[in-house]
């Protein structure tokens, strides 16, 4: 990464350079107006008091000390936000390889079946959340109906605080064909020729899973984490459709926290400290997973820098 | 990297007149692979079924226990009762306005930023592009107060603006779609162009955007997709019922519903709100998996 701003001597390129810049102006004015400049905003509001009304006093750290020290919600949104990724990523990843691999078979219909699997990825929104609302209902939903034919008492999904997590990991992982789509992609990049020379070794195909597939896929699986990991911190629209953050605050995730902080109770300050403290986990896990990528991550060739 | 990725093109091989005697293992392991496909596809297509289901039911016959698995009689009704009981023409005129206006404007700015990025040298370059990929791990939560506040302040609030306008300045995953497809085209037309006289922007509107059209299209895609879908922006940013798209829309039937919770006919009107998205990825799918695969391959 080339961090000189230096101009190119020749006229040429000092050319080429000046209308490169005003391709990408668009893009430079957006990014400063809507990301970088409320970025900072948002950080200089988490240290005010602002509730949308005259203008933002500063008052140093007390919101901060506020969230850590006395806010009832915060331990809510930090314990329901944590165990929704602690319960979805990995079967997200787990199951996202296993399906990937039952559909790098070749079998006649495959694509048919691919289709299928990855049509819940592509739906989403509150048409999806309504939907399951009801797939869930306690009284009247299929699952519990379904679950009844083997003996399960009925379950409330929604309104039960020790099993509304469960549902929406369920619900989550129904869309779990948007990872089998990134993984069968990078299944389908690794060179048959390795499969071969193995097989002429004499292995079987455990250790061509284990030896072969799963070194070659590590790149994909550090992909689809990353991206899961980034995605699942935010859930807010399923939660805000299905329970509101109920019952009793199990899935008043942090989404659903700073949503209600904002735009009920017009916490604008407050708001933003929350969403600070949101990106700090985000920010913090994913240089996490980064500096830990370099032991388990196999770029084959280790090719040039994009 | 990007040619690998074409995971729907893939023949089935099985079945050729070569392999006569296939092996009883090979057999048993195309039934059981089969039988895992048919029941997890089987699983997945549940909710769909009861949202179909559901949604040609009367109230009674959803009330009861235990569930009734096809309706008695179909109650097609439901569906024209949803267009009298909201405005539910008018939520969908508002999202497809929404979805124009936005699809219009990130093609223009994000292909704009894109062919910069790809094709032409300037300095710190690089560090931009990394700058761009970065904003993609900002949480839309960190930027919406104040988001919400500039556009209260010039006065476009319960507007379609706040929708639109951010648009022309280019998409992050977009820019970098575009990025990648224009990095593909050959530098000989650009060089014939040029000796021909052609400015860079000719280049650009005459040249590259012609041959986009897959990542016109995919861009589209994604796009109209998360307007359609959005949530949180209409949310925060509509007052008026009648601007309203279809998400919103569906959220106050729901919460107008709460006490009487008649289910025919928000299933009637969920299925409404999804059908586009579900026609437009059966069409579009092979367009959709090259976006997606894309990103997930390339690093």
């Amino acid at each position: 990464m080339a961090l000189k701003f230096q101009m190119p001597k020749s006229k040429l390129a000092r050319r080429e350079a000046i209308e490169g810049y005003f391709f990408i102006l668009p893009w430079i004015l957006g990014f400063l107006l809507f990301r970088f400049g409320p970025m900072l905003y948002s950080l200089f509001l988490s240290f005010t008091d602002y509730a949308a009304r005259g203008a933002p006093k500063l008052v140093g750290f007390e919101n901060y000390v506020y969230m850590f020290t006395r806010d009832p919600r915060l331990l809510d949104s930090l314990r329901s936000t944590f165990a929704f990724v602690v319960g979805y990523l990995p079967l997200n990843l787990s199951i996202g390889l296993a399906i990937a691999l039952l559909m790098n078979q070749h079998v006649r219909g495959i694509f048919i079946f691919r289709s299928i699997y990855y049509l819940p990825a592509v739906t989403s929104g509150v048409a999806v959340a309504i939907l399951w609302q009801f797939v869930f209902h306690k009284q009247w939903g299929i699952l519990n109906a379904i679950l009844a034919v083997f003996g399960v008492q009925s379950i409330g999904w929604l309104v039960d605080p020790a099993w509304v997590m469960v549902a929406f990991v369920i619900m989550s992982i129904w869309g779990v064909g948007g990872s089998m789509i990134i993984y069968l992609a990078g299944l389908q990049s690794i060179p048959t020729e390795l499969y071969e020379s193995a097989a002429i070794d004499g292995a079987n195909s455990i250790r061509k899973f284990w030896f072969i597939t799963l070194p070659m896929l590590t790149p994909t699986i550090f992909f689809v984490l990353i991206t899961g990991l980034i995605g699942a911190f935010q859930i807010f629209e399923s939660a805000y459709i299905m329970t509101g953050g109920g019952p009793n605050y199990a899935t008043y995730f942090f989404g659903l926290n700073i949503y209600f902080t904002a735009f009920q109770s017009l916490r604008f300050a407050y708001a933003s400290t929350l969403a600070w403290m949101l990106f700090a986990i985000i920010a913090a896990l994913t240089i996490f997973v980064f500096s830990t990528s370099r032991r388990w991550v196999y770029y084959a060739g280790a090719h040039e820098d994009a | 990297m990007t040619t690998a990725a074409q995971p729907f093109t893939q023949p089935a091989s099985a079945g050729r007149a070569s392999d006569i005697h296939v092996s009883r293992r090979q057999m048993m392991q195309t039934v059981l692979v089969y039988a895992l496909l048919f029941s997890g596809g089987i699983l997945l297509m549940v909710p769909f079924y009861w949202m179909l289901s559901t949604s040609l039911k009367t109230l009674a016959e959803v009330q009861t226990w235990p569930i009734v698995w096809i309706p008695s009689q179909f109650i097609w009704s439901n569906y024209p009762a949803v267009f009298q009981k909201t405005p539910f023409a008018r939520y969908i005129l508002n999202s497809l306005t929404i979805a124009t206006g936005g699809i219009i404007g990130t093609l223009v700015g994000s292909s704009l930023a894109g062919f910069g990025f790809a094709r032409m040298r300037f300095p710190g370059r690089n560090f931009l592009f990394f700058l761009n990929l970065t904003t993609l791990m900002l949480p839309a939560w960190v930027v919406i107060v104040p988001h919400f506040m500039m556009f209260s302040y010039v006065g476009w609030l319960d507007t379609y603006l706040p929708f639109i306008v951010p648009a022309f300045f280019g998409n992050a995953y977009h820019i970098f779609l575009f990025r990648q497809w224009f990095m593909g085209i050959p530098r000989e037309l650009e060089d014939a162009a040029r000796i021909d006289g052609c400015s860079t922007f000719r280049i650009y509107s005459q040249i590259f955007m012609p041959l986009s059209k897959p990542v016109i299209a995919t861009v589209s895609i994604f796009a109209f997709f998360s307007y359609w879908n959005d949530l949180i922006y209409p949310l925060v940013y509509l007052q008026s019922q009648l601007k309203f798209p279809v998400s919103l829309g569906l959220r106050m039937f729901q919460t107008a519903n709460a006490g009487v919770v008649d289910m025919p006919k928000m299933m009637a009107a969920s299925m409404m709100a999804l059908l586009p998205c579900v026609i437009l990825f059966f069409f579009a799918q092979r367009l959709f998996v090259q976006g997606v695969v894309m990103t997930g391959v390339e690093k």
